[in-house]
């Protein structure tokens, strides 16, 4: 077996890319999920919708729209170059800023049912017991949530290990930078190098198995601490 | 008497529940029978000569009423998809190589590979003066972030793009600049989007009349790579379709070779 023809850097990439990613989606989506959960506003529907929407967009959709966003005229891709220098397109950032809105459903959705499942009595008793908000949040609301953080962070990463039509229209394929296992497995069917695609094709199966396995042992094991 | 106007009623109350199982099966039977041709053909082509073939097909529809189904990508994922048992019955690769395979392999029908069109290469911005007139200053000048080409492993416009690169010592040097199209169609769209600066695009996208971008280009001297002959080939899919011969032959007749030369290509070289 040609072993030295099988290149790591793009697992490397891929790894980075999706730890960044479920930093930058934990940011993003806690509040998200937080509000969606404890608001009577009337356009909860609407962000709703919007959070899922990436859930049954092909791909080629949010690539095309990527493609402009990020590119040197977009809303992003704008002001990102006239701060950095840079361009954003066929950038690491680029991908991150793809791969957040890709996974977003799947780190806002899980956090958004384990958050109505606590309700809001336990943060009410933990506030007359004089607790902040913050306070509340972070050392009762967060453990009760332990569950759903790592449901979240588990699917977010799995995700974007698993993400490749946005990238091949977005990314550029550029070795270290924007060439994920994906699309290197891609290009090992289409040059016809199966035993490369084999190894990273086997690789990336048994890795996303384990990972979701863990996933639902640990949902078996954690208790529920909902009321 | 009763009863059977009691039947009646019973009957066109089942019709009616019946009727949007009606519609739905009268909806999937439209869907289903989309209007049938004469003959059909699938013709898959490399990216870069879609357009083209797009007029060519159009005419070939109009004077025989067969249909022409066309599917394109790179040349390497389809040559891919033909050896794991794609329908395509023609094959309009972008190099000389993949249908040679194909023969090799006994996927193709002997002796029906020919030479449709010779490709160019171009340096290209969709920005005016961007690119030089002899383009070289401009790669050395190295005054762009992104520089687009077409995969090399399976794109031949790739593969010309890398060849004129080290040819003028530079594909060292630009590789972290460089980004890949899947396939020049791809890549094409990279630089006239401005995601890229510039980019290796064929002569014919530049050419295409749906491009209203003229922008700045260098035509790539043909000594700087290898020709990149475009062959066609017939696949053994066709054997029993005579749409397929038909339009085979159509192709390498007057108006084709009108077509392929407005889009910039170099004449097909007869049983090269």
């Amino acid at each position: 077996m040609d072993y030295a023809a099988l290149n790591f850097q793009p697992i490397l990439l891929t790894l980075k890319l999706a730890l960044t990613t479920v930093g930058v989606l934990l940011v993003v989506g806690i509040p998200i999920a937080w509000w969606l959960a404890h608001t009577g506003s009337r356009i909860r529907p609407i962000v709703e919708a919007v959070v899922a929407l990436p859930l049954v967009l092909p791909p080629t959709v949010l690539g095309f729209y990527l493609l402009i966003l990020l590119g040197p005229h977009g809303w992003l891709g704008q002001p990102f170059s006239a701060l950095t220098g840079d361009p954003l397109s066929f950038s690491f950032a680029g991908l991150v800023i793809a791969s957040t809105l890709y996974s977003l459903p799947f780190v806002v959705q899980p956090l958004h049912t384990t958050f109505e499942a606590i309700g809001k009595s336990p943060l009410e008793a933990a506030w007359t017991l004089g607790a902040s908000k913050w306070d509340a949040f972070w050392t009762v609301a967060t453990p009760l949530a332990l569950r759903g953080y790592i449901t979240a962070i588990v699917l977010g990463f799995a995700h974007t290990l698993g993400e490749f039509g946005v990238v091949l229209m977005v990314g550029g394929s550029i070795p270290g930078k924007t060439k994920v296992v994906s699309i290197e497995i891609y290009d090992h069917v289409e040059t016809l190098e199966y035993t490369q695609a084999h190894i990273l094709s086997g690789g990336l199966l048994i890795f996303s198995f384990l990972v979701l396995l863990t996933v639902y042992t640990l949902n078996r094991r954690l208790p529920v601490h909902v009321s | 008497m009763q009863s059977f106007q009691l039947e009646i009623q019973v009957i066109n109350k089942r019709l009616k529940a019946c009727r949007p199982t009606f519609f739905f099966l009268v909806a999937l039977i439209l869907i289903w029978n989309s209007p049938s041709y004469a003959g059909e053909v699938q013709v898959a082509v490399a990216s870069n000569f879609l357009n083209p073939l797009r007029e060519i097909a159009r005419s070939f529809q109009k004077e025989t009423g067969d249909r022409v189904q066309i599917i394109s990508g790179s040349t390497g994922k389809l040559f891919a998809q033909i050896v794991h048992g794609a329908p395509f019955e023609i094959f309009l690769a972008a190099d000389q190589t993949r249908p040679a395979l194909l023969l090799k392999r006994g996927l193709a029908v002997k002796d029906s590979a020919f030479t449709y069109a010779q490709g160019k290469i171009a340096l290209w911005s969709p920005k005016q003066g961007k690119v030089s007139e002899d383009g070289i200053s401009t790669l050395k000048a190295k005054r762009f972030k992104h520089l687009a080409i077409a995969n090399p492993k399976t794109a031949p416009y790739g593969s010309a793009a890398r060849q004129t690169l080290q040819k003028l010592g530079l594909w060292d040097s630009l590789r972290q600049r460089l980004v890949q199209g899947e396939n020049i169609s791809q890549t094409f769209q990279f630089v006239s989007s401005e995601n890229a600066d510039l980019g290796f695009v064929a002569l014919s996208q530049i050419l295409d009349p749906k491009n209203k971008m003229k922008g700045s280009r260098w035509l790539v001297p043909e000594t700087y790579y290898k020709p990149i002959n475009q062959d066609a080939v017939i696949l053994k899919k066709a054997k029993n379709n005579s749409t397929a011969k038909a339009f085979w032959k159509y192709m390498q007749g007057g108006f084709p070779t009108d077509v392929i030369n407005r889009y910039g290509y170099g004449p097909g070289l007869p049983g090269d």
